[in-house]
């Protein structure tokens, strides 16, 4: 009753809420007023309806929490639990490995190509996941250096032909470049005011980018970039779709493998140090220059690499890829997926890049239904679809039948 | 120097909208800690109801500047709501979540409130009236400064003043400089914390309708999408000034405008945004938290 | 090792999850396009029309779908071309260029016959080199952009709509010798259209010699307002304005110019002559003057497309759907002419052919623009625009 009673306010005042925007329509030059009034009904209806779901969902929500201290096996989910088991790890595995590799095979160009889109992503939310999700430092200029990469391979395509082989080094050499330039004026910042430099950063290398027009042949962007070649060999369209998408695959693993390396080392550490107390790091004796430099430098070299790929995959660029709305979703990328995490970051990019592409039925409707996922996922999942398992290592008690388990077990902790 | 008083007028108009917008920003970052993206887009909805109103009451044959105190109030009230709303909706469920989640659901529902108003109204650019009248007494010098130029300055610095007596003075404002400064112990000497944020929400949303419904009758058009780069551009102001602090968002709200005017005037406006980022770097260099900011306490 | 192993494992579920309905869509796409899979190669002529359908520029996308249906149902009405029906298919890129090559791909791979798009210049470019590969001919009702048949890099790409430099080349030598302009400021938007437009302006009035450029800047779009720059406007001395870019830019621009009392002449291009602009602007809109595409409104083709169009879809077509019409009908009429669709052959009757469409009587030139098709320029007169013989 209670619950009935309080849908109805809540219905009442989406109705207030949505009044003059969802039921009026005013044209100012012939004079005239359309009333929507249906709307009005609608958007009570489902304000009233989805009251209940928002309360049933929050109220689970809660006791998730609750329960989460008292018993912590039986709250893995099933995919964890499955994924313990050693058969069923190489299996999967073998399956992964297997879907990936004919994929271009089995399906169209066009969904290779928009699988070789994604795991582009992959590699972009992975690199920004050293800066923001391993040292805690909130970039919004990311794409700068994803510029950098792209603009790096056309430009050296353009002038001197240098082929993609030759470029993919020299820009993540650029990238990493680009992110020592940008870090070394931001040490001192913290937090927000580390963000909004750094979104003045990407605003400000695009817009060189569009005004310098001898350099980067301005808004019109550089077309005709040459695709990758292979020992000289010629593709045709479909071909070279395959072969990036291989290229893709690779960087996709090699970049994990790194990142995972990366983690688990002694800048990693050093970098999640830092995450967590600049001042207790220092104390420790972690050099706190060097490890922001490294950190922004390294997430700038897959920014880097990616751009080459983009300029190769899509053999046309301008400025306007690079705006500050494409930093922000490949942030999503990260913080949905959940930061710090790999796998996260993954599914992250799957999510993010496959929705909209596959919600095409939903047309007009595809955005708002976007933006309201990404709310949605916040509320309901803080810390990102996965979240990040920081390893450490506990005693267990004797005495537990612990068949399969070692005494010494990694489990995972809140980071 | 012949142009100089014309760029100084047009830098501080533009400074002084920046401004209005950044004062939002920077009391719910102050108590918060968030950086609400979703604040440009209240913005752009307190114009947008502003606009409606209007169009209703000039259909209906209101005089003039009844239309203007209507269609403010009404903005106002409307983008106070949303405000609330947008708060008890994306940010409270997350007030104990990682320091990011915010951020992303403030970009989500930003997202959401774009494309609302894009669904519910138009996508096209709509002509908004020209609300604000021509005073007499500005006449002499409309080559430098019109009337509305007049009334957002002022708007904006008598806000700003109301703004800061207000903090000072009410328990509402001590409430909130308790909770900004520490919201445990505020909660702890009986300051009912969600409250003081959700009106935190309403008063900045409140600015911002101000602001949305005076500049778009000055520029003459609105549309969906005025919102983004108005948000960023009073961000950047905040942070310049020292998220945070009243007087702060005010100073760096000129500061931008003046940059950007005269960045326009003597050297070229391909690179306005280029001077006004490149400026907000230098500062910050130079001091890490803001013209007016207090660096933060570091606690180990 | 293990945490990598269980994170594969994950990624692996939701690839194999995503994969699988990867494959919805393009089943429904092919249903709501009157099944495309009815082999293409030997059945029937497949039209790919591409562009905008959907996000914020799908209303400059959508009206050429429109446009295409209703070419191919006049044709299948007569029994197909080459007794071959033709068929639509519909891609979506949102004038994004990265999209733009995902949709390109999907049209070589699905062997469609021909195409119709893109919308915008820049997806046009991205996508370009890879119908050329493909052997694929292309045309554009919408794509302005110069270097696209100037540059010589597309031998198959075409378009029924005149190229930007046309414009601005109108655009000066109206402000010249018509207006008497000696000092010309040439503002842009800073984007890819009006910048080019700008530039082609600058590079024209230079060359002619009667008249100077005193200032030469980009505005940035969006921005709150633009006094500063009317204030350079006005410090500069000039005598008209050009302005490359779209309408609520100009109308910001004009308006906050009659503000300060300047009476300069405001030229523009095609993407200022939308009676949006007339809205927005109002009264300082009057007497601005903006080229468009000539006034076809007499042409009983053009009549006859429109009345279809409402019969077939109960509305007014939407923007460049007579560009997109006449794209449609001169690709299936070259068709019909070559009595083949193999590539050689179909472009050499799209050159030699003479065909008559709703923007008038064309054929297209080595560089691929369309003869016949002009623009004019047009004036704000008491709130409309009009046309200036």
């Amino acid at each position: 009753m209670h619950g009935l009673k309080k849908s109805l306010i809540i219905s009442a005042w989406f109705m207030f809420l949505t009044f003059p925007l969802m039921v009026i329509r005013v044209n100012t030059i012939y004079k005239t007023i359309e009333w929507r009034w249906m709307n009005l009904l609608w958007v009570g209806l489902g304000a009233f309806i989805l009251s209940f779901v928002w309360r049933y969902l929050l109220q689970r929500r809660e006791l998730g929490r609750a329960k989460k201290g008292s018993d912590q096996t039986a709250s893995l989910p099933l995919a964890k639990r499955l994924a313990g088991h050693r058969h069923f790890r190489v299996a999967a595995l073998a399956i992964l490995a297997t879907v990936a590799v004919v994929f271009p095979l089995v399906f169209s160009t066009y969904q290779t190509n928009i699988m070789t889109s994604t795991m582009l992503y992959v590699v972009l939310g992975l690199g920004l996941n050293i800066v923001v999700g391993l040292a805690g430092l909130l970039d919004l200029g990311y794409v700068a250096f994803y510029a950098v990469g792209a603009y790096a391979y056309a430009l050296l395509n353009y002038h001197f032909g240098l082929g993609f082989w030759t470029v993919l080094p020299v820009g993540a050499l650029l990238g990493a470049l680009f992110g020592l330039m940008l870090g070394f004026p931001v040490l001192r910042l913290r937090g927000d005011y580390l963000a909004i430099v750094t979104l003045g950063f990407g605003s400000i290398i695009r817009l060189v980018l569009e005004n310098w027009n001898e350099f980067s042949k301005g808004p019109s962007g550089i077309s005709n970039i040459a695709r990758p070649g292979f020992f000289g060999m010629n593709f045709t369209v479909s071909e070279s779709v395959t072969y990036l998408y291989y290229i893709m695959l690779g960087l996709v693993l090699v970049t994990i493998l790194v990142v995972n390396r990366l983690k688990e080392s002694r800048i990693g550490r050093a970098w999640m140090a830092l995450r967590e107390d600049e001042i207790a790091c220092q104390a420790m004796g972690i050099d706190k220059m060097k490890t922001k430099l490294l950190a922004f430098a390294l997430g700038a070299t897959w920014a880097g690499i990616a751009g080459v790929v983009f300029a190769a995959k899509t053999t046309f660029i301008n400025p306007a890829s690079f705006t500050f709305l494409e930093s922000a979703f490949i942030l999503s990328i990260v913080v949905l997926g959940g930061m710090g995490s790999i796998l996260g970051v993954i599914l992250g990019a799957f999510i993010l890049i496959l929705l909209p592409e596959y919600m095409r039925a939903f047309s007009e409707y595809r955005m708002l239904l976007f933006g309201a996922i990404m709310v949605l996922v916040m509320v309901f999942r803080p810390q990102g679809l996965v979240k990040f398992q920081r390893r450490h290592y506990e005693v267990k008690e004797t005495g537990e039948s612990e068949g399969e388990r070692p005494a010494i077990k990694e489990a995972g902790e809140q980071a | 120097m012949e142009f100089f008083w014309e760029y100084f007028f047009g830098g501080l108009t533009r400074g002084s909208i920046y401004a209005l917008i950044a004062l939002g920003y920077t009391m719910v970052y102050g108590i918060i800690e968030l950086i609400n993206f979703a604040h440009g887009e209240i913005y752009m909805i307190g114009a947008f109801t502003g606009l409606i109103v209007a169009g209703v009451l000039g259909v209906l044959g209101f005089p003039g500047l009844a239309i203007l105190a209507i269609a403010l109030v009404a903005a106002v009230i409307w983008a106070g709501a949303y405000g609330y709303t947008v708060e008890k909706i994306a940010y409270r469920p997350l007030r104990n979540a990682p320091r990011l989640s915010p951020l992303i659901s403030a970009i989500g529902m930003s997202i959401f409130l774009q494309n609302y108003v894009l669904l519910a109204q138009t996508s096209d650019f709509l002509p908004f009236p020209r609300l604000i009248p021509n005073f007499g007494f500005m006449e002499p010098y409309s080559m430098v400064m019109g009337s509305s130029d007049f009334v957002i300055v002022a708007v904006s610095a008598l806000v700003m003043v109301g703004l800061t007596l207000f903090i000072k003075y009410t328990r509402l404002g001590k409430a909130m400089r308790a909770t900004a400064q520490n919201r445990k112990m505020a909660q702890l000497v009986g300051v009912n914390v969600d409250r003081v944020i959700s009106a935190t929400f309403i008063i900045g949303s409140t600015l911002a309708a101000i602001g949305g419904v005076l500049i778009a009758s000055h520029i003459g058009q609105i549309n969906f999408f005025i919102g983004f780069i108005a948000g960023i551009k009073a961000f950047s102001a905040a942070v310049l000034g020292g998220i945070g602090s009243i007087p702060g968002a005010v100073l760096g709200g000129l500061i931008l405008g003046w940059t950007e005017s005269f960045a326009t005037g003597y050297i070229s406006s391909d690179y306005e945004d280029v001077f006004a980022f490149a400026l907000l770097v230098i500062i910050l260099i130079f001091r890490p938290s803001g013209l007016l900011g207090k660096p933060p306490t570091q606690k180990v | 090792m293990k945490r990598v192993f269980s994170m594969l494992i994950l990624a692996c579920v939701g690839l194999i999850a995503l994969a699988g309905c990867g494959n919805e869509p393009t089943k429904e796409e092919a249903k709501t396009e009157a099944a495309p899979e009815a082999a293409p190669a030997g059945g029937s002529i497949v039209l790919g029309v591409a562009g905008a359908h959907s996000g914020d520029l799908a209303s400059y996308g959508l009206p050429s779908v429109n446009a295409a249906k209703l070419v191919a149902k006049m044709y299948n009405d007569k029994g197909g071309v080459l007794g071959r029906q033709v068929v639509i298919q519909a891609e979506d890129e949102q004038c994004k260029p990265e999209l733009a090559t995902n949709v390109a791909t999907k049209l070589v791979s699905d062997k469609v016959t021909i195409v119709m798009g893109h919308i915008c210049s820049g997806a046009t470019k991205a996508a370009m080199p890879i119908y050329r590969d493909a052997k694929l001919i292309c045309m554009s009702p919408s794509a302005t952009n110069p270097p696209l048949t100037q540059s010589g890099d597309y031998p198959n790409f075409f378009r029924t709509i005149a190229s930007d430099d046309a414009q601005a080349k109108m655009g000066v030598d109206y402000a010249i010798q018509t207006l008497g302009a000696k000092k010309i400021a040439v503002l842009h938007d800073k984007g890819d259209y009006g910048k080019g437009y700008a530039e082609f302006a600058k590079s024209f009035i230079e060359q002619g010699g009667q008249a100077q450029v005193v200032l030469f800047e980009g505005v940035t779009p969006g921005a709150v307002d633009y006094s500063a720059v009317v204030n350079k406007v006005r410090q500069s001395g000039a005598d008209a304005v050009i302005f490359g870019g779209y309408h609520p830019e100009a109308s910001k621009i004009v308006s906050q110019m009659r503000k300060k009392q300047m009476k300069t002449p405001f030229l523009s291009d095609d993407g200022v002559k939308d009676d949006t602009f007339i809205k927005v602007a109002g009264a300082d809109a009057e007497g601005v003057y903006a080229s468009g595409p000539r006034d076809i409104s007499s042409n009983p083709i053009y009549q006859q497309a429109i009345e279809q169009h409402k019969a077939a879809f109960g509305s007014e077509p939407g923007a460049f759907f007579p560009e997109a019409y006449s794209a449609s009908l001169a690709l299936l009429n070259a068709i019909e002419k070559a009595g083949s669709t193999e590539y050689d052959a179909v472009i050499k009757a799209l050159r030699s052919e003479y065909v008559e469409t709703p923007v008038g009587k064309i054929s297209f030139d080595e560089k691929g623009d369309a003869i016949g098709v002009g623009f004019s320029m047009y004036q704000v007169q008491d709130g409309k625009f009009v046309e200036l013989k």
